[in-house]
């Protein structure tokens, strides 16, 4: 399998995702440069971490415009598995490649360990989990507050878009659980297709036991069965 | 060729010269230096300089009493940060810096821009930052304008860190009355180099180019390095536009162009232009290089026009770095920066007269004789005597101060102690740092005696902590100083880390009052002893002067950075308890030592008595009892006694982890002689907790190395809560009063009045 990491300027968790990629996982990362037009024969692109662009005007809006963006949207639409982290995951839903908004948080930037709860297993970036498996990673961010209107969010419940809830250490979706006041405790989701993904938890700062938690491995090796090589 | 002035230059005049801060000696040596009159330019150029800020004038002499020298040092003090080698080829860049003026009149740019400030003197080295830390020092939480100022300097260095991708891992916060008119805001930056890759800002080769890079140059930030010396006061508001403002995005564009631009080769030298820009930058390249420099200020990109020379050269735009360029090579250079969307421009040129040079176009507008222009600098060497009014209160009968009644009960001593904000959790703080970005940290803000950051690639580690307790350092200087190095020594000891090298940052008030150098000059010596029988020389650091506002001088406050090594990530160690039945073993002795403790300025408003001995061969021995025990797999756990003594210590082991508690049984009755409140709350130095699963090897470690050592009891689970016996007197104090002073103490505090409600008493003025 091939990882694409896309790099854009202020992106600065590009090196842990290609850490879990190549160490952890054995598998190969390329680089992608955002001002490129190619993905490098990539199967998994993986949109980073970080604060592309300063995200002076909002998370992630001005990184959709980059020339790269044009190749991952591409990529989403023939079914390629796309993941966002944090940073990541503000520019798909700027890119419109996933549903909702992430707004800033109720409280403000908060970096803690947190407990997410797997809902689904039919994504590119669940399918090694279980659904209801606990799993113990970082967040760190001011911008992860998960909104969209009533409709939407039922929509995705019914449509079981929602992928990740934040919970306490029992499992339950609870409001002391939830570190940013997402609506109904989402810490991330996937859109119709199942094959992008966007969560504002770290999966790749919880690989190593050293660490503290290796609860993203599950994650990262989900993505071999979906690049499906 | 001679400086001429522009037209439209003010006239020089003795009022001109005093409000650049020049004495009439200075400006009679600056006349004899040059043969003449200065030029506006000239005059502001070494207005810059000769400032306590970049000069040193009053500090040089006795910095030069610290050691600074092992045969793992690469680069000691005189660099953009000092440089150590830690094996594998591969180095550790790291310095400590201060931005405590501009963070008092504008706490969040001013602590944001300390933090860029820093993470530029590392990445210039060719290092890769990999932490950040900070000491901090603030006045009551109970002033609203404290409150205001904790708020803006915390999301100042939480908004640049973490959007630069640096984690910030650790750091001291302390608050005391004596900060209350002038905060400390201290930022440290650690870096990772490859030994081959150190880069120097020594400018060389006669012929090479001087290429301006990153940021434009503004307006912002004129005269900041001559702000930061001088007290703060009532005026001081007016000069908040000496204050610059930070952008952590080119600086993150910047931090990348520079490592690639120091891979390709094409570079001699890179200086950040920091305190008095590129005044500063160009003439310490220059000197270091002693070569002559010629700087074109029309060529310098600018943000707004007009503006003149005096302007540019004085300029504390931030994000900017000053480039010796190969000749030939300032294409590849501008290729680089493109790329990053940043830009560079040819400013100069490195020359073979001896001269300092500032053209405008064909117009020359300042022109120093010699290479030597910063150090050229008068030296001072004030008088130095200690205030009668401090010894005094050291020479105080603290054993004399009667009890409150309250404190017939220890639990409530405990639980005020716990719940003062130089003892509380820091939480609040910490959880808007982004502490785990890098995927490295092993152990993070609050969870041990000092940071454990991975050194990625490899299974080594490094241990980081600040500290300093300004208190002891204010009722004996030197003892005080010592303290400050062996307490850092120590908490990387209890991570299982060797303490290696350290850089300082003195926090002192105005030096021409004779009882503050007296201060200033035993302080030092005070770290000089530690530093050179712990063994960790001095790579470098920064002084900063003139901590003084309308309420007198902060506490003398030498922070110190530690570099410590943990030569295995299975090494780390935390600092709380965790496995019910382990023993408790501490390392040396409870004594009757009271004086300057936080017991005292707490508990009972007194800051008074001799702070506790420091015996410097004890610590060493200290420091190897806790390394072997850590290394041969003996200690679950390791924390010193600091701050409010054993008893706080202990709380701390058992419940400062809030997901994690543990209880105790504890005997103290070995020293039931001593006074309770020595025993419990006395800040003897030299001491550690360990809970071990192995006492018996802990015991037969620490006697082999001389220390005291006894198990005081064993590890229970979190029902069993604090059960303490001393003699015949038994205390059970239950967890959860305890860890709720302790973990709610500042968020409380912070809580009672949200930032932005105190903007109009910001706007009333700073101090009145």
């Amino acid at each position: 399998m091939k990882v694409g990491i896309v790099r854009f300027p202020g992106s600065n968790c590009d090196e842990d995702a290609l850490h879990a990629v190549v160490d952890f996982l054995g598998e190969t990362a390329v680089m992608l440069w955002h001002k490129d037009h190619d993905l490098h024969g990539a199967d998994v692109v993986i949109l980073p971490g970080g604060f592309s662009y300063g995200d002076y005007l909002r998370a992630g809006a001005i990184a959709r415009f980059s020339p790269i963006m044009q190749e991952v949207a591409a990529h989403a639409a023939h079914g390629g598995p796309v993941i966002g982290i944090c940073n990541g995951f503000q520019i798909a839903c700027e890119a419109g490649l996933l549903p909702g908004a992430l707004l800033r948080n109720a409280g403000s930037y908060v970096s803690m360990p947190v407990i997410i709860r797997t809902e689904r297993t039919d994504t590119s970036f669940t399918g090694a989990s279980s659904v209801g498996q606990l799993l113990r990673m970082p967040i760190a961010h001011g911008e992860g507050r998960f909104t969209a209107d009533e409709a939407t969010l039922d929509q995705l419940e019914a449509n079981g878009q929602i992928v990740f809830r934040y919970v306490d250490a029992h499992g339950n979706a609870t409001p002391e659980s939830n570190p940013n006041g997402a609506m109904r405790n989402i810490a991330g989701v996937t859109n119709v297709g199942r094959n992008v993904v966007g969560l504002m938890p770290h999966p790749e700062r919880a690989m190593d036991r050293a660490l503290g938690s290796q609860d993203g491995v599950v994650l990262f090796e989900s993505l071999l069965v979906a690049a499906n090589v | 060729m001679t400086a001429v002035p522009r037209p439209g230059d003010p006239v020089i005049t003795p009022a001109l010269v005093a409000e650049h801060g020049l004495t009439q000696d200075e400006y009679q040596r600056l006349e004899r230096m040059l043969g003449r009159t200065p030029t506006f330019t000239e005059l502001g150029i070494i207005s810059a300089l000769w400032s306590e800020h970049c000069s040193y004038k009053h500090s040089r002499p006795i910095l030069k009493t610290l050691p600074t020298t092992a045969p793992y040092v690469l680069q000691g003090p005189g660099e953009n940060a000092g440089v150590i080698a830690i094996g594998d080829g591969l180095a550790v860049a790291f310095k400590i810096e201060s931005h405590n003026h501009p963070s008092a009149v504008e706490p969040y740019q001013g602590a944001a821009t300390g933090v860029g400030g820093i993470l530029r003197d590392v990445f210039t080295m060719g290092a890769r930052p990999i932490a950040m830390l900070n000491s901090l020092r603030f006045g009551s939480l109970d002033t609203p304008r404290v409150r205001y100022l904790v708020g803006g300097v915390v999301k100042g260095i939480g908004d640049y860190g973490n959007c630069v991708g640096i984690p910030t891992v650790a750091g001291d916060v302390m608050f005391d009355a004596a900060y209350e008119g002038n905060p400390l805001v201290n930022a440290m930056c650690v870096g990772i180099l490859r030994e081959e890759e150190l880069i120097r800002a020594k400018a060389e080769g006669v012929g090479n180019t001087i290429m301006a890079v990153g940021a434009r140059t503004g307006r912002d930030g004129i005269h900041g390095a001559s702000f930061a010396s001088e007290d703060l006061s009532h005026e001081t508001d007016a000069k908040r536009p000496r204050v610059q403002v930070g952008d952590p995005f080119t600086e993150k564009l910047l931090l990348e162009a520079t490592l690639e631009l120091i891979g390709s080769g094409h570079v001699v030298a890179i200086q950040d232009m920091g305190a008095a820009g590129l005044t500063s930058s160009s003439a310490e390249m220059a000197e270091r290089g002693e070569v002559g420099v010629v700087i074109d200020t029309l060529k310098v990109p600018v943000r707004e026009e007009g503006m003149t020379p005096y302007e540019i050269l004085l300029s504390e735009s931030q994000e900017r770095m000053l480039v010796v360029v190969t000749r030939g090579r300032e294409d590849e250079v501008r290729k680089i920066l493109t790329k990053w969307d940043l830009t560079a421009e040819v400013i100069g040129e490195v020359i073979a007269d001896p001269v300092y040079r500032v053209v405008e176009g064909d117009r020359v507008v300042a022109e120093f004789p010699g290479t030597r222009l910063v150090t050229d600098c008068p030296q001072y060497h004030p008088e130095a005597k200690e205030s009668d009014a401090i010894i005094a209160l050291r020479n105080r009968d603290v054993h004399a101060v009667p009890e409150r009644a309250e404190e017939r009960d220890p639990a409530w001593t405990l639980t005020r102690l716990l719940e003062s904000p130089t003892i509380a959790s820091k939480l609040w703080i910490h959880r808007q740092y982004d502490s785990t970005v890098r995927a490295n940290t092993l152990v993070g803000p609050g969870a041990g005696d000092a940071a454990v950051v991975r050194v990625q690639g490899t299974r080594k580690a490094l241990a980081l902590k600040t500290d300093c307790n300004g208190r002891y350092v204010y009722l004996e200087p030197r003892t005080g100083g010592r303290i400050a190095v062996a307490e850092a020594a120590r908490n990387v000891a209890c991570v299982g880390g060797r303490p290696m090298a350290i850089t300082n940052c003195l926090n002192f008030g105005n030096p021409k009052r004779p009882d503050i150098f007296w201060q200033f000059k035993e302080a030092v010596g005070g770290m000089a002893e530690a530093c050179t029988l712990l063994g960790t020389p001095v790579t470098g650091g920064n002084v900063s002067l003139y901590n003084e506002s309308p309420i007198g001088a902060v506490y003398p406050t030498p922070v110190i950075g530690m570099v410590g090594l943990v030569d295995d990530i299975d090494h780390a160690t935390r600092m709380t308890f965790s496995a019910v039945g382990d023993s408790i073993v501490l390392l040396g002795e409870p004594t009757n030592e009271l004086g300057a403790s936080e017991y005292l300025a707490w508990i009972h408003g007194l800051v008074a008595g001799a702070p506790p001995r420091c015996d410097l061969v004890k610590e060493r021995a200290l420091i190897e009892v806790l390394l072997e025990s850590i290394r041969g797999g003996h200690a679950r756990s390791a924390h010193d006694c600091s701050e409010g003594g054993l008893a706080v210590a202990l709380a701390e082991c058992a419940m400062s982890n809030r997901e994690f508690m543990f209880g105790a049984n504890i005997d103290l009755s070995t020293w039931k002689k001593l006074p309770l409140r020595a025993l419990l709350f006395g800040e003897a130095q030299g001491r550690a907790i360990i809970s071990t699963s192995a006492p018996a090897a802990v015991l037969a470690i620490a006697a082999h190395h001389g220390v005291p050592a006894q198990t005081i009891g064993t590890v229970q689970s979190a029902a069993h809560g604090l059960h303490i016996v001393v003699g015949d007197c038994t205390f059970d104090i239950p967890l959860g009063g305890l860890s709720e002073a302790y973990h709610e103490a500042i968020p409380r505090a912070m809580r009672r009045a949200p930032a932005e409600t105190v903007s109009s008493e910001l706007a009333a003025g700073v101090l009145s």
